[in-house]
């Protein structure tokens, strides 16, 4: 049942592309997949300043869509007409022609560090605008985000759901052998560009955590011998730890949706159980009390609900109690371990490791542990983290062996799509934030 | 004296790298906080003293043996392991200026917060063990570093029995208070 659940759960084209009758639309929902092929000539250059970053910007705009396995590019040398003007009438019948069902025309002015760009998207087959021209104001320097926020709104406008391409990824950055692994803290755009390092490696670091509106990142940190917590400032990278008592251990920690309030793991007395601590009051408060592990808690999206893991049953698995603490109900029932449980953004799925048979998976289920499907297998995946949208996990993936490395992976929630985040060197525990503003 | 020839003849094979972290003296395998391995088995001996003294770390790290080991997924101690624990605590209470942080480690088939969780179990099993041996539980802390600091590589049992442990490692009290 669970296998046949997999193969349905994809991701569809309302309508198949040459028999289009409405207005162009991809419904993700379950289904087949056919992408919308999107045609995006070379943005206009409309001063001399702008033409590599025209080109730029269109070529990352295509990227950026057609990554998501949703889109597919038709190719330039396709094209019939050429757009030599951006206020031009657009030829629907030479976009029909070349099967373009969706068009993005764009201009691009550069003034000093100063970045306009303007796009438009049209619906081929309906012979229409797709919402309205947009313009953007930027930096030169952040033609990149740029491009990404056209990206996004052409996957909005299309999928009728937010986009995930202008945000950024806050991970573990890793270098070294397996018994001597140098870790710190980096963060990058989601494609793995504009990469920065938050912290040195003089100190293990661990499982960053990105508040709501992306402004600080919870984690994990060895400096002092033990496992403690730091929150850090991503604007001026300032650090301060969460007070924690000698002889505790903190660790997992992720912030409430307010992001005034984190809850994580406290270990004492070889016993691990969930806490709240309040970051303006420094006030602590257990939310479970029992003689095995619970770690790894996760809000829901509306703050009522924390899904955690605990080995409660004698194996992991996955309980859902209220934010105050309490009863707990189990919803993992699946053969094998369940761990590093996640809330979706949308409240209704839970992200999780499993480990079963000596292989690794990601997955889902849904909040009443119903609809398992599992989306990926490994040797070692673990530490799943949700795109803003909803729509895609990116994991933690290490090899087997002496020489085993970790990086970093995205899959759709269909399990559709699975990909490699391009980052140079070791990569672990990403956290993706949200849509920037 | 029985006990010297034995350490006499293990101190042959200490390594004398020098310790770049002057108030520890548990380098045998031990982890710290920072990035940086102490590295292998017997590191840190010319810091730790010689093993043929009986009150040096180095006698600890090496005669008595500093680190027990774990089935998969447990904190239980095996007969092996208490005796070892047996013997660090009778030198932790002859040798009263040293204190001890118990280092728990797991293998790397588990995800990171659960080994994290799990090292805490065992390096506080043999904390409780010790306490229960005399050791005065002022004297010894915990802390678990999960996944990420295996002594082995490969990813099969061999190597996954060896990094499934709890490292007893010394300081010196004046020191560390």
């Amino acid at each position: 049942m669970k296998r046949l659940l997999t193969l349905l759960l994809a991701l569809m084209l309302a309508s198949p592309a040459l028999a289009q009758s409405g207005p162009l639309r991809l419904t993700i929902t379950d289904g087949v997949i056919e992408p919308i092929t999107v045609a995006v000539p070379t943005f206009q250059a409309e001063n001399g300043a702008a033409g590599q970053v025209a080109a730029d910007i269109s070529r990352l705009v295509v990227q950026d869509l057609a990554g998501t396995g949703l889109f597919r590019e038709v190719p330039a040398s396709a094209f019939i007409s050429q757009v030599s003007s951006f206020v031009q009438p657009v030829a629907y019948a030479d976009w029909r022609a070349v099967n373009a069902q969706g068009l993005i025309t764009g201009a691009v002015t550069v003034n000093g560090n100063q970045l306009v760009v303007k796009f438009r998207l049209y619906d081929v087959f309906s012979g229409q605008e797709l919402g309205q021209g947009q313009q953007l104001v930027g930096t030169v320097d952040g033609w990149r985000r740029m491009a990404h926020k056209v990206a996004d709104a052409t996957y909005s406008r299309i999928t009728g759901e937010g986009g995930y391409f202008d945000s950024r990824v806050v991970f573990v950055s890793e270098s070294g052998p397996k018994d001597n692994r140098q870790k710190r803290l980096a963060i990058m755009d989601y494609d793995g560009a504009n990469l920065q390092f938050l912290t040195d490696s003089s100190a293990i670091v661990l499982a960053p955590r990105f508040s709501p509106n992306g402004d600080r990142v919870l984690y994990t940190s060895f400096e002092s011998g033990f496992p403690r917590i730091n929150v850090l400032n991503v604007g001026n990278v300032s650090r301060q730890q969460l007070g924690t008592a000698q002889g505790e251990m903190a660790f997992s920690p992720r912030f409430s949706r307010d992001g005034r309030q984190v809850i994580y793991s406290l270990s004492n007395g070889g016993n691990t159980d969930i806490y709240r601590t309040d970051l303006g009051t420094g006030q602590h408060v257990r939310l479970t009390s029992a003689p095995s592990i619970e770690t790894a808690p996760s809000l829901s999206p509306d703050g009522s609900q924390i899904v955690f893991e605990s080995d409660r049953s004698g194996t992991q698995q996955l309980y859902i109690m209220p934010a105050n603490g309490g009863d707990a109900r189990r919803i993992s029932f699946g053969d094998g371990r369940y761990g590093t449980p996640v809330w979706s953004p949308r409240g209704d799925l839970v992200a999780f490791t499993k480990q079963n048979a000596g292989r690794f998976h990601i997955g889902v289920m849904r909040t009443d542990g119903s609809e398992e499907r599992l989306l990926t297998s490994s040797f070692l995946d673990e530490g799943p983290t949700w795109s803003p949208n909803g729509r895609v996990i990116m994991f933690s993936r290490e090899t087997q062996g002496a020489g085993g490395t970790s990086s970093m992976y995205s899959v759709d929630i269909s399990g559709r799509n699975l990909k490699a985040v391009p980052v140079q060197g070791g990569a672990s525990d990403p956290s993706w934030g949200p849509l920037q503003p | 004296m029985k006990m010297m020839t034995r350490a006499t003849v293990l101190l042959l094979a200490l390594a004398t790298a020098a310790c770049t972290n002057p108030d520890r003296f548990g380098g045998a395998g031990g982890a710290d906080g920072a990035n940086g391995a102490d590295g292998a088995n017997g590191a840190n001996g010319g810091l730790a003293g010689s093993a043929s003294d009986p009150t040096s770390p180095a006698y600890f790290n090496q005669a008595i043996g500093d680190r027990v080991l774990f089935a998969v997924d447990t904190s239980t101690i095996t007969p092996t392991g208490k005796t070892i624990l047996d013997g660090q605590a009778q030198w932790l209470l002859t040798n009263a200026d040293y204190r001890a942080v118990v280092e728990g480690h797991a293998d790397e088939q588990g995800t990171r917060e659960y080994n994290l969780a799990l090292g805490q179990r065992r390096a506080n099993a043999v904390r409780e063990y010790l306490v229960s041996r005399g050791v005065p539980s002022s004297r010894l802390q915990v802390t678990s570093f999960g996944k990420e600091r295996p002594i082995e590589v490969c990813s099969e049992e061999s190597c996954y029995a060896k990094n499934r442990r709890a490292v007893t490692v010394l300081s010196f009290s004046a020191i560390t208070s």
